[in-house]
């Protein structure tokens, strides 16, 4: 039998049942249409995520300890060279060591119960100096940010973020008002504007100077200059002079670090890309996922068409016979019953496909538990999906057409 | 189909069944030579070996030991393919239950044998199959599938199935069986004119004396084994009636 023949032979078989039919062709398409949609939200997140990195400035540069620093600081190993200190963030406003660096804002954390009247909430504080929020791409809704006299002074100011803000003030400004932080009583300077939706969101952040996070919240000792810094911010000249300005800050705090030439870092220095680069690692292996879980209810649908196909071998047994007694070579009846499954799943995939496509393109801006979903549509994802599913009908479609070219012709005629 | 071989030659033919522990002889050692042109009735019990005998002689199985020439190609020993091909090329088989296709038409039906045997398009097809289908007087009924026709008219379909492809020899195995007097007698007479007209080799098998009487030779059957193989004299050979070929 010729292609067009088998192809004519098997679609009058398949449409000879349509009901069944398309209940098969159903588990197909749920399948197709869930990898299309699944592949799409994980796209969509990722270039989201990209895009949201790209938004705070590429030319940003987050210098951190290093793991072994990290080691120490944990088992309290205090006062130990590895941990960076304010010292270290000074040193890279160097212009002569460090001439690419433009902007340098180190920051320490705290965290504690912030409290306004009987209003009382947590909060994560950030120790900083003023130039924090030029760093981190920031602006002041109202009141002024912290100033170098406030870090100079160890002044009990505080910013807040405007989500901190509404919880203790409600709608009021509270520029001039007092808060307690750790039985400190600070007064309120300034609030942040809103930045909903980056990916380091402040809105819930407390700023105070870089001293009195040190001095009066996390009651540490020491000079000025020693102070332990969490981390500290560095902006490039130009997002073209990134990779230079990260040439400078590891010269620089090697040297002040006394690294002999063949030890590691005790710094990591991370940059806007190398962030970008993790998270997408990360969200490829989320869009694997994604699309696993979704492979795996194509490989259902598989399975229901072998169902479908050997309950109809058994059915047609005499058909088969019929075929072969009038000259159909065991070669012909295999064919016939494998066109029959590949037609139906390669019209389940088709169906699939445009289902799919569908879901992600209504789907795209949709609000799902206060997140906007979007959407990322690839072409060759909807063709790799046509072709596993022409596959998975090649696959299931094998057995049931080799037991019908199995059978005896005779007993397959005697068959009621 | 001017041979030099015998349409059919069976020489020591054995064709055993294995059922649970014991084995069934159903042809038992069957020597037997049908020339070009005869219109024989194969007679017998049932269970005598009748459908063994035409199942071997379709092609549509193997003989346990012996051998079968058909016309001048043995046939024993031929792969699965070949013997789907010689099936294709060399004979038509008419089946006591018709066997046809039950969703497709009487044309769609008669077209299958050409489906599997390629060099046909779907226009000569169409119009081998017409003219089966006219040979057999059923040139209103191309459109009707099987449940829309009588029992007579379903055979005569499987009998223009048979002829399609314009093989020399048919095989039927009981083909009034399952059919009213008046049918019966309807397909025997398409048989002889098939064999008269069309010089067809035609071997039937039969219940029925009658049908036997009309046929130029009759070979009974009983227990896997020939026991009375003779030939009829037709009072006249182009007659068209079966009664009249009563003796
Ligand atoms: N496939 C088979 N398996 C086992 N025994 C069979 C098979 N086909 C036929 N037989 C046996 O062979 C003998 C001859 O059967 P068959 O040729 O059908 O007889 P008939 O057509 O003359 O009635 C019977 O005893 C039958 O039971
Ligand atoms: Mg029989």
């Amino acid at each position: 039998m010729n292609a067009a023949l088998l192809i004519s032979t098997a679609l009058a078989s398949v449409s000879a049942n349509k009901l069944r039919a398309s209940l098969t062709l159903l588990g197909i398409v749920i399948g197709v249409s869930s990898v299309i949609a699944m592949m799409a939200v994980g796209r969509g997140a990722q270039v989201s995520v990209t895009s949201r990195i790209s938004d705070l400035g590429t030319d940003l540069i987050t210098v951190s300890p290093g793991a072994e620093a990290l080691r120490f600081a944990f088992f309290g190993g205090g006062g130990n060279s590895d941990v960076l200190s304010l010292a270290d963030a000074l040193a890279l406003k160097d212009d002569v060591f460090a001439p690419d660096v433009r902007l340098v804002a180190p920051e320490n954390s705290f965290s504690g119960s912030a409290i306004v009247g009987s209003e009382n909430t947590f909060v994560n504080g950030v120790g900083v100096t003023a130039e924090y929020l030029e760093a981190r791409n920031l602006s002041m809704e109202y009141g002024r940010n912290i100033s170098n006299i406030d870090v100079e002074n160890t002044s009990l100011v505080a910013v807040l973020g405007s989500e901190i803000s509404e919880t203790l003030f409600g709608q009021q400004n509270p520029v001039g008002a007092t808060m307690k932080i750790s039985e400190r009583e600070f007064t309120i300077v300034g609030v942040m504007e809103s930045q909903e939706g980056t990916i380091f969101n402040p809105d819930n952040s407390v700023l105070i100077p870089i001293t009195t996070a040190h001095y009066r919240i996390n009651n540490g000792k020491g000079l000025f200059d020693s102070i332990a810094v969490s981390s500290i911010n560095v902006l490039a000249r130009s997002e073209n002079t990134v990779d230079d300005a990260r040439l400078d800050i590891s010269t620089v705090l090697r040297l002040r670090h006394e690294l002999a030439a063949d030890d590691e870092d005790d710094f990591l220095i991370t940059t806007q890309q190398d962030t970008i680069e993790t998270l997408e690692g990360t969200q490829g292996t989320f869009v694997i996922l994604l699309g696993s879980i979704a492979g795996i209810s194509l490989l259902v649908g598989g399975i229901g068409v072998m169902n479908i196909m050997l309950v109809s071998v058994t059915e047609r047994t005499r058909e088969i016979g019929i075929r072969r007694a009038v000259g159909a070579k065991r070669r012909d009846i295999l064919f016939q019953f494998v066109t029959e499954a590949i037609l139906m799943t390669f019209a389940g995939g088709i169906l699939g496909v445009v289902t799919g496509w569908a879901i992600a393109y209504f789907g795209n801006g949709a609000t799902v538990d206060g997140d906007i979903i979007e959407t990322v549509i690839e072409t060759h994802i909807a063709v790799i999906a046509l072709g596993v599913s022409v596959a998975v009908g090649l696959f299931f479609g094998i057995y049931p057409a080799v037991r019908a070219a199995s059978l005896n012709p005779i007993e397959a005629l005697r068959h009621e | 189909m001017t041979s030099t071989f015998p349409a059919i030659q069976l020489e020591n033919v054995v064709r055993e069944f294995h059922v649970g522990t014991h084995v069934v002889r159903a042809l038992d050692s069957i020597s037997l030579t049908i020339e070009h042109g005869e219109m024989v009735a194969i007679i017998g019990p049932s269970g005598s070996g009748k459908s063994t005998l035409m199942n071997t002689l379709g092609c549509l199985d193997q003989p346990t030991s012996g051998s079968f020439v058909l016309n001048g190609q043995d046939v024993s020993g031929l792969s699965d393919n070949q013997l789907a091909e010689t099936r294709s090329r060399q004979l038509g088989f008419v089946f006591q239950s018709y066997n046809l296709l039950p969703r497709e038409t009487a044309l769609s039906n008669v077209e299958l044998p050409l489906k599997y045997s390629g060099g046909y398009s779907g226009k000569d097809r169409r119009s081998a199959a017409k003219t089966a289908l006219d040979r057999v007087g059923l040139s209103e009924r191309y459109d009707h599938r099987p449940m829309q026709m009588s029992g007579g008219e379903q055979q005569r379909v499987g009998i223009a199935r048979a002829l399609v492809k314009n093989p020399e020899l048919i095989l039927a195995d009981e083909p009034t069986g399952n059919l009213d007097t008046k049918s019966s007698a309807e397909v025997i007479e398409m048989l002889r004119s098939l064999n008269e007209e069309d010089g067809k080799t035609i071997v039937v098998v039969t219940h029925d004396t009658e049908v036997a009487e009309a046929m130029n030779r009759i070979i009974a059957f009983r227990d896997g084994r020939i026991v009375e193989d003779r030939s009829v004299d037709q009072p006249t050979p182009t007659s068209a009636s079966v009664d009249s070929s009563k003796q």
